[in-house]
């Protein structure tokens, strides 16, 4: 017995040894101090490649990113290298932990606060030479204790999908597009016969978050410094949704045997929904016969709203060539390059100047960029993605919830995060 | 080394065999620490550190922070702490009803294709186990399209007038379901009001959700061929005799599976409970490609929960928490089986049993 325990000793004195080896390499190679912090000089080691990572919705997206980085890359002179994540937040977070992350990413909103907040991040905003073309809006969604970190790589916005067979089919005209939450309750009801419904959506935040909107409410102010989710306006927006509900003339995507708002739409289950710019890939690759047009949401008690989703382009701070990666970036959100990707995948351009070719470009989807004028965004503090999915956890059962007890437990936990 | 120096001058002639021991368990134990053992440590470390995820957790910028990430989980009052709870609460149901299930399932078929006169035992053996060979990744996917709201299940109900449920979209929790059949909608202030990690006992006691039930099923698919195989080498190893003594002492077939056969099996019993309830505390894949936690948060569990706060939130001193708390819990319901199945003097109420025979028999 005596033997055999030394040896266990033995056995995790040499463990120990080797844990307090590795870490020790560990801690050694990293590169000491904070790094993070940008206001001093880029990085500029010209040895180095760029290593790109992607969150690609496609082969077409690849392929776009791909010939701009190729482009870029020809003129710049510096290696480039696109690589498609297939998890992006855990690649990017592997990279991080390994002090060798992509130089330039996809960064969404949700994970910008984390990012920034342990140094990861390079705060290079405002050292764009066209930093002051981007919608403001979307500036602010990547501006994180008051550092614009990212550029906007493109955006989305909510709004209403109709299925014109089914509206003509049910007598309505062009001058039946709702413009009021009434005149939304009521075409949804002559939209609804027992084959599809009126209008689907999908029961999470970043749909009904739209009828918040419209109400005048956010989950929190514009530069997320304030939780204000059970406001009287929020609480206004979730019980018009909870009625149509209730009405039977609004359903969620998933009650209907939909994965989204966009296949039930595509399938034809519901006359409308409400969706963004990504709906015309899905329409265009899987539901090819269904005609349909894109009008903004109707305005509510407050006027228009709706939601509007982005990414940026992130710049690691442990990226050795930090100043060629700018360059990139500046090269990928110039109005050419925009333009390119968005005949090519559908997103759109996040700066104001290419807004007018944009329009002429796409003449049926001019309503998606209309809502840039009045879209919010979503929180972006640390843990918010959380709360929201906790929102949204509850907003699957709105239809029997109450709205008020759902808005205020989203408010106790957005709070939380504020202290 | 010295050590091993001593020891030989010690024991002579068996001197060289420790040395060429550990030389020939060498390779192993190098590998096993490199990628088991130290990985695990520096997990443990990071579960009582604030490292973010940026560089290495062990760089002079890390600092120990003691038991906050704990706290936070199991009385910190915030989401976290009602997250962990309802990912505790979720899981449990899931092992309650996935571990006896599945084991009683194995044991069953594996009784049956060990029986010496059915007929294909080969075809029925690999059928059973097919589903275990096949990736749980592949399995999931099947299993999302077959619970669709309209999909083959539901077909299938429908066809004997059962309109089925909404599978993996229904948050709703059977229990709670079934009381509603009763009329019972909400519990008793008692439970509602108190609360237990941060969500009411009354949720506690949702049950499963009708999503997490279509998991259940197929965690009950899935492995019930792998531990019938286990069932299976155990039975082929038990020997006759004993069964035929049982025969000739008049046992039927229901008293000598159940006094005879069964606790001859207690080992494997022991080693098919051990890896069920390792597997259910664990899951993860299907709750990955499958659902993501949703809806409602009732497939969300400790596993996936770890994964999401660390990858995504960026907490990892939580994520490793969890993971931390998760083995301890995994442990605790190994020695409590463990303790379960012991072997125990016969007891007096079992013994009455046995003594009554002579007295029966005393005629002789």
């Amino acid at each position: 017995m005596q033997r055999r325990n030394s040896r266990w000793l033995i056995g995790a004195g040499l463990t120990v040894v080797g844990a307090l080896t590795l870490s020790a390499c560990g801690s050694g190679s990293g590169f000491g101090g904070d790094t993070a912090d940008a206001g001093g000089e880029l990085t500029s080691d010209s040895s180095q490649g760029l290593n790109i990572l992607i969150g690609s919705s496609g082969d077409a997206e690849t392929a776009s990113v791909n010939a701009a980085v190729a482009a870029w890359s020809e003129e710049s002179g510096t290696d480039a290298k696109v690589s498609v994540a297939s998890d992006l937040n855990q690649q990017l977070a592997q990279g991080f932990a390994a002090q060798k992350p992509a130089d330039v990413f996809y960064l969404s909103t949700d994970a910008l606060a984390g990012y920034a907040s342990n140094g990861s991040l390079l705060a290079y905003g405002d050292e764009l030479a066209n930093k002051d073309d981007f919608y403001p809006s979307l500036v602010s969604s990547f501006t994180y204790d008051g550092e614009f970190y990212c550029a906007p790589k493109d955006f989305s916005t909510l709004q209403l999908i109709i299925n014109t067979d089914l509206w003509a089919a049910a007598g309505l005209t062009d001058a039946d597009i709702p413009t009021t939450w009434d005149e939304l309750a009521t075409v949804s009801k002559t939209l609804t016969t027992p084959e599809h419904v009126g209008l689907a959506v999908g029961g999470e935040y970043a749909r009904l978050g739209a009828f918040m909107a419209e109400a005048g409410g956010s989950l929190m102010n514009e530069d997320s410094t304030e939780a204000t989710a059970n406001s009287a306006e929020n609480v206004a927006g979730l019980e018009y949704a909870q009625t149509l509900l209730t009405d039977g003339v609004m359903s969620y995507a998933s009650e209907i045997g939909a994965g989204w708002g966009g296949e039930a739409f595509g399938k034809q289950l519901s006359a409308m929904t409400i969706e963004g710019n990504w709906i015309t890939g899905a329409m265009k690759n899987d539901f090819p016969d269904v005609n349909y047009a894109v009008a903004e949401l109707p305005a509510g008690p407050e006027g228009k709203g709706t939601l509007q989703f982005t990414n940026c382009w992130g710049i690691a701070a442990d990226s050795p060539n930090q100043a060629a990666a700018l360059d990139l970036v500046e090269q990928l959100t110039s109005k050419d390059a925009q333009l390119t990707f968005s005949s090519d995948f559908g997103p759109m351009p996040s700066i104001q100047s290419a807004a007018e070719e944009w329009k002429s470009a796409n003449p049926t989807l001019v309503a998606f960029l209309a809502g840039a004028d009045y879209a919010k965004g979503v929180p972006n503090v640390q843990g918010a993605a959380d709360v929201v999915s906790d929102l949204n956890a509850q907003l699957e059962s709105l239809k029997t919830g109450d709205a008020q007890a759902i808005l205020d437990s989203t408010q106790k936990n957005l709070e939380a995060l504020l202290k | 080394m010295s050590t091993s120096a001593q020891t030989s001058r010690r024991s002579g002639i068996r001197g060289g065999e420790a040395a060429s021991g550990w030389l020939f368990t060498a390779p192993m134990i190098i590998l096993l620490g490199m990628f088991l053992v130290i990985p695990v440590l520096m997990a443990l470390w990071v579960s009582f550190s604030d490292w973010n995820g940026r560089g290495s957790p062990f760089s002079s910028s890390v600092a120990f922070v003691g038991f906050d990430n704990y706290s936070a989980l199991v009385g910190g009052g915030g989401l976290a702490e009602q997250d962990f709870g309802t990912a505790l609460r979720n899981n449990a149901w899931y092992v309650i009803l996935v571990v006896p299930i599945q084991t009683m399932l194995s044991l069953f078929l594996a009784v049956l294709v060990n029986r010496q006169i059915l007929r294909g035992r080969g075809f029925f053996r690999t059928a059973f186990y097919f589903p275990s060979v096949t990736s749980s990744v592949a399995i999931t996917v099947l299993w999302l399209f077959l619970f669709s709201a309209s999909g083959a299940v539901n077909k299938l109900l429908a066809f004997i007038g059962v309109n089925g449920p909404n599978w993996f979209n229904d948050p709703s929790g059977v229990l709670h379901n079934i009381l509603g059949v009763f009329g019972v909608e909400t519990g008793p202030a008692a439970l509602t009001g108190n609360t237990f990690l941060g969500i009411s006992f009354w949720e506690w006691l949702a049950g499963p959700s009708v999503a997490m039930s279509a998991f259940i099923l197929m965690a009950v698919f899935t492995t019930s061929g792998t531990f019938m195989l286990l069932f299976i080498a155990a039975l082929q190893n038990l020997s006759g005799d004993v069964v035929e003594a049982a025969m000739m002492d008049g046992a039927n077939g229901w008293q000598r599976f159940w006094r005879v056969t069964l606790p001859q099996l207690r080992p494997t019993l022991f080693t098919v409970l051990t890896l069920g309830l390792i597997g259910a505390w664990q899951v993860f894949d299907q709750i990955y490609t499958g659902t993501q936690g949703g809806p409602g948060k009732t497939t969300l569990t400790p596993a996936y929960l770890s994964y999401q706060a660390a990858f995504t939130n960026q907490a990892w001193g939580q994520g490793a928490a969890i993971a931390f708390i998760l083995f301890v819990i995994i442990v605790v319901f190994t020695l409590f089986q463990r303790f379960l199945l012991a072997e125990r003097k016969v007891s007096a109420r079992r013994m009455r049993l046995y003594v009554q025979t002579p007295r029966n028999g005393g005629s002789k």
